[in-house]
């Protein structure tokens, strides 16, 4: 069984979803993290690849094309030491906390 | 070692751990070198932060539909193209 990003020519009869969508805010933000974070030298395309191609089956199945991305910048950046795992949940927290009020 | 277009090349048959521009359905397949696209640096050191070199040739490999997929119908010369490092292929 091939890894789950390595999916061309995998058997299947259904015909290919080809709809498109209007991008959302945050997912340009995330495309144009990605081109600075490149830009700058900071991480490489072929590191953005490779985590995205080690998310985790069921995650990757469900998640959307800018879902895995920034899934994937996370991952890099905290093994990069940009930031830690720590650093994230503590940031989302506060978003999360002044939404909420 | 380069490969001059019209060599035909059979695929290795490597594991797809880390991160590989070369999908499973060509592996253990030949195929026919149709250009050289010239040296790049290598993708698979790359995704873990590496400098990618040395610079490796790549190569546009053109495969038959039937030898991809056998069994399936079509047009006897539909072929698939896509690129292919250097150390990935062998001379056959």
């Amino acid at each position: 069984m091939p890894l789950i990003h390595d999916r061309g020519g995998w058997p299947d009869d259904r015909p290919i979803d080809r709809t498109e969508h209007d991008l959302e805010d945050w997912e340009l933000l995330v495309d144009a993290l990605m081109q600075a974070l490149t830009g700058g030298g900071v991480m490489t395309v072929d590191e953005l690849r490779r985590g995205v191609e080690s998310m985790e089956r069921w995650r990757y199945e469900h998640a959307s094309y800018y879902d895995r991305w920034i899934t994937s910048i996370e991952k890099i950046l905290v093994e990069r030491g940009v930031f830690t795992g720590a650093d994230v949940d503590e940031r989302v927290a506060q978003y999360q906390a002044e939404a909420a009020r | 070692m380069t490969l001059a277009a019209g060599t035909r090349v059979r695929v290795l048959d490597g594991a797809s751990i880390g991160h590989v521009r070369t999908p499973w359905y060509v592996k253990g397949k030949t195929g026919v070198v149709a250009h050289v696209q010239g040296s790049f640096r290598n993708p698979e050191t790359l995704a873990f932060g590496g400098d990618g070199q040395p610079v490796r040739p790549l190569y546009y490999v053109g495969f038959r539909r039937g030898d991809l997929f056998p069994g399936t119908e079509g047009p006897a010369l539909d072929t698939v193209y896509m690129d292919l490092y250097e150390h990935w292929l062998e001379a056959v």
